[in-house]
């Protein structure tokens, strides 16, 4: 219990001890040798419970319940305080009902909210404690000389370094709380705070656009609070049949459909933090925030405990029709996003319709619920927070060598900064080419989806939105690997240490893969089996197979060697006119021309403002579904 | 044992039956346009003398990618003929075309450019009834291994009509036939530069060239699927498919892009889903 309280605790006093640091290279020793200490406990941890079942803690404090109910009473004012200065009234309204429901909560049911057991930890929660841990770590160290190097670049915003790295800090010991916690009012303590971090980030430049969608973000997931809590006061009521505020026994309830409503509005909490349609504009106009920022939102943090509290809940959700409706709001949120990222230049709104399109796959999976789909949700989510933090990472480095984060801008990329095109090349294959990561479980998706009742639904969205998928990452790739003649260099020169975690990272992306048999073998089979009493897994002969696969991908690149000596070179073929190597050719009356290349963005047929308002309108549709058939059942 | 054999088997003829088909697809091509045509061995004389060019790049990686996507695709088939899991098939299949695509887009010519955009847009195209198949396959015979699915002694195609049909449809593209050869043609008439291929020649070509003869034994070998509880019909019937893509390959003109999507998608989601849906209702009882 000890490392479940020293990963909560321990990033707290690093924030606070943070927010006394002034000097860049003393900030960075601290963050450095902290990431090295969280890191290496949960690997501590993983080492501890991996081979148990799920160990219980009863950790029981009546001080830490009070603490956090003032905490969260603190965290309304606070948001009063800054709804009232900025005049977002539908924020002071959404923390003044929240923090309503919350007192009546605690004065209503004072004997239904004490759980045996405060804490636990299980495989899942081993999984997600190594993502915060490791992966959250490295972006908070990449951050450190990032956030020098922005203020180098953005003069005009107030330097607030200290605060930054003390949320960011408080984030990671949010998210630790937030997959430990058996009880379910501490759960929502985390959850808020993850939502107020997120808020403060977010709004971190101060520019207007920052404030309004620091606002947007906070406002959408404090109506997924509100549902939360509510959900709290239906358990809290009918605690003998559903178990009351302990997840373990909520989850053991032998009454189904008392437990399926609350089930439904924390799910409803998962897909307002998940970014899910009709939700997802928060999660995109977090992108005015600095980079780490978006890394930590999109791959370790936040979103990541949606789609947690989704898996978490998806035992209750199999067999359900409202589980089914949360699916297909999953799946609709898939396709949808995947064809909008087609229109989109910019690479941080690529990725961030990326990451809702997966999340969405992932809620699609937690919301049908069999065992091979429970499987496959959690392994989206390893994989997806491995290459996606180094998406983003490496757009941040880039944006600040180049100046754009538009695609059409990382045209040469090999070129100019050979290393980093490496290594985005290796994150964008993770997200969609076999045998990496993302792609073995949309593969082990479509077939647990086939055994599904009505799973045909899913696997024509699946169909379709993996077909959009290839198209925008292949043509974002292409764009890296475009050799351009005459580019000049540049990557020498960038700061030293953001390298480390970048590096570290992208050997993750391709251990992920190599290590998945060990990974699904002794962490996510174990939980699955341990829930339904079968799991999933990948034939021998398959894996087998993607690691020959992989280990072809890995020798490829010698056969450089055989092409060094021979060839000769030319310029393109330029309709026969005579051209140079940097695409400028003989025009008519003596001119010399440029050419220039673009890729597709097909915006008439994929444009955001084509697809959003009709995913969104069938997304509300189906969680309005969701709740009237959870109703129904009981 | 029998799936080394056949991945084996099939590394060392596919190219011999890929080329032979070749040869015989531009006889009957010439036959349809009124002329002789070539001898029946060409395309071998063609690609033998492509490896005797002289070695001319535009930029070096260009061999990378096409060497990837000849062992990819050379893979992908030989796991096919080994019997191996269908869609781990298709995304290795999937996986050999991006290396082409990156292959063009790393020379970085206005051609290929274009090329290479084709390409993705046909690719979008037709993945998802390729998808629907290998689904729709394993509902008939309950196993997505491409050993059982041949071992069925289930008519297959008469469950899945539809998915035939949509398959047909977006073997066109894949055989880089007419309406549907956006991305590059073998016909002269249809485009004054390459498409995708444009900057590759010598033995880098010819290594293309290959690695499509390979997909499409791959390819007639997925159409086969479809008949394989009888192997007499079956052949014939992937004969006639065969032939009948040559047929509409004269006959039409290029279509534009859309035109291509639009009927990839069209096909999957009318032929291949219609026909899945009511396959499913009819074995479930109630879907």
């Amino acid at each position: 219990m000890q490392t479940l309280l020293f990963l909560i605790l321990f990033p707290i006093l690093v924030a606070c001890l943070l927010l006394f640091v002034k000097q860049t290279t003393l900030r960075y020793a601290v963050v450095a040798l902290s990431a090295l200490s969280i890191g290496g406990a949960s690997i501590y941890l993983l080492i501890r419970y991996a081979f148990g079942g799920a160990v219980y803690f009863a950790a029981s404090s009546e001080v830490a319940s009070l603490a956090m109910v003032a905490i969260e009473m603190g965290l309304a004012l606070f948001i009063i305080y800054m709804g009232a200065k900025f005049r977002n009234y539908l924020a002071i309204a959404l923390a003044v009902v929240q923090a309503a429901l919350v007192v009546y909560l605690e004065i209503s049911f004072p004997e239904n909210l004490h759980a045996v057991n405060n804490l636990f930890i299980d495989q899942f929660s081993i999984i997600m404690a190594l993502i915060v841990g490791i992966i959250g770590s490295l972006i908070a160290v990449y951050a450190v000389r990032y956030m020098e190097t922005y203020h180098h670049h953005h003069p005009e915003v107030r330097d607030r370094q200290k605060m930054f790295f003390f949320v960011t800090f408080a984030f990671l010991a949010a998210m630790f709380g937030l997959v430990f916690s058996n009880n379910l009012m501490w759960l929502f303590f985390f959850w808020e705070i993850t939502t107020i971090s997120s808020f403060l980030l977010i709004g971190y430049s101060e520019t207007e656009e920052a404030t309004k969608n620091a606002f947007r973000a906070l406002v959408m997931n404090l109506l997924g609070g509100v549902a939360f809590v509510v959900a709290l006061i239906f358990l809290a009521a009918t605690e003998p049949t559903s178990g009351g505020i302990e997840l373990s026994r909520v989850l053991a309830s032998p009454d189904a459909a008392v437990i399926l409503i609350p089930a439904v509005l924390i799910g409803f909490a998962g897909i307002t933090k998940a970014a899910l349609m009709p939700f997802s504009s928060w999660l995109l106009g977090a992108m005015v925030a600095p980079t780490p920022v978006s890394a930590l939102l999109h791959s370790s943090t936040m979103v990541k405990a949606g789609v947690y509290i989704l898996v978490r809940f998806s035992p209750v959700f199999a067999g359900t029709f409202a589980g089914f409706s949360i699916g297909l709001v999953g799946a609709v949120t898939f396709v949808v996003a995947s064809a909008i990222a087609i229109s989109q230049s910019n690479a941080k709104s690529v990725l961030a319709y990326s990451t809702i399109a997966n999340l969405g796959l992932i809620a699609a999976c937690a919301g049908v619920g069999t065992y091979m789909l429970v499987w496959a949700a959690i392994l989206l989510i390893v994989f997806h927070a491995v290459a996606k933090s180094l998406l983003f990472l490496g757009t941040g480095a880039i944006e600040h060598r180049l100046g754009s984060r538009d695609i059409e801008d990382m045209e040469g990329l090999i070129v100019r900064m050979p290393k980093m095109a490496v290594m985005m090349f290796i994150g964008i294959a993770g997200m969609f080419l076999a045998p990496f990561g993302m792609l073995i479980s949309k593969w082990a998706a479509i077939e647990a989806f086939v055994q599904v009742p009505f799973g045909l639904v899913f696997i024509a969205i699946l169909a379709y939105g993996s077909a959009v998928t290839v198209f925008f990452w292949a043509k974002w790739m292409g764009k890296l690997v475009a050799v351009t003649r005459q580019a000049e260099r540049v990557e020498k020169g960038f700061l030293e240490e953001p390298w480390a975690p970048l590096y570290i990272i992208t050997g993750l992306v391709i251990a992920a893969v190599l290590l998945f048999p060990v990974i699904s073998s002794t962490l996510i089979e174990p939980y699955v089996l341990a829930i339904y009493g079968a799991t999933a897994l990948l034939s021998q002969a398959n894996v087998a197979i993607m690691l020959l696969m992989m280990a072809l991908l890995l020798i490829l690149p010698i056969s450089f060697l055989l092409f060094r000596r021979s060839a000769k070179h030319l310029p393109v073929y330029m309709g026969g006119r005579p051209s140079t190597p940097d695409l400028h050719f003989a025009g008519s009356l003596g001119l010399t021309r440029e050419v220039q290349t673009q890729n597709y963005y097909l915006t008439e047929y994929f444009g955001e403002a084509r697809l959003f308002r009709p995913g969104a309108a069938v997304c509300i549709i189906l969680i309005l579904a969701s709740w009237v058939l959870a109703g129904v059942a009981l | 044992m029998n799936g080394l054999i056949g991945a084996v088997l099939f590394l060392i003829l596919a190219p011999v039956a890929g080329g032979l088909i070749a040869g015989i697809d531009r006889k009957i091509t010439a036959r349809m346009q009124g002329r002789v045509g070539p001898p029946l061995l060409q395309p071998f004389y063609d690609v033998g003398k492509l490896f005797e060019k002289e070695n001319v790049v535009v930029t070096t990686a260009q061999n990378f990618y096409v060497l990837a996507y000849l062992i990819f695709i050379a893979l992908s088939g030989a796991l096919f003929f080994a019997g191996g899991d269908l869609l781990l098939i298709v995304f290795a299949f999937t996986l050999a075309h991006v290396f082409l695509v990156l292959g063009a887009y790393a020379v970085h010519s206005p051609y290929s450019h274009i090329g290479a955009e084709r390409e993705l847009i046909q690719l979008m195209a037709y993945e998802p009834m390729v998808i629907l198949a290998a689904v729709g396959l394993y509902m008939v015979t309950n196993s997505f291994y491409v050993a059982d699915m041949v071992a069925t002694t289930v008519p297959v195609i008469l469950y899945l009509p539809g998915v035939f049909l949509g398959f047909v449809t977006i073997l066109t593209i894949k055989l880089r036939k007419s309406p549907f050869d956006i991305s590059t043609s073998h016909h002269a008439h249809q485009e004054i530069v390459k498409g995708i291929t444009t900057e590759f020649s010598g033995s880098t070509l010819g290594q293309v060239e290959i690695a499509h003869w390979y997909e499409n034994v791959f390819l007639l070998g997925f159409l086969y699927l479809f008949f394989s509880w009888n192997p007499v019909i079956g052949i014939i019937a992937v004969a006639i498919t065969y032939a009948a893509e040559i047929f509409v390959d004269n006959v039409t003109a290029r279509a534009r892009w859309q035109a291509a999507l639009k009927s990839g998608w069209l096909a999957a989601g009318v032929l291949g889903l219609v026909n899945l849906a009511i396959l499913s209702y009819m074995m479930t009882g109630g879907v």
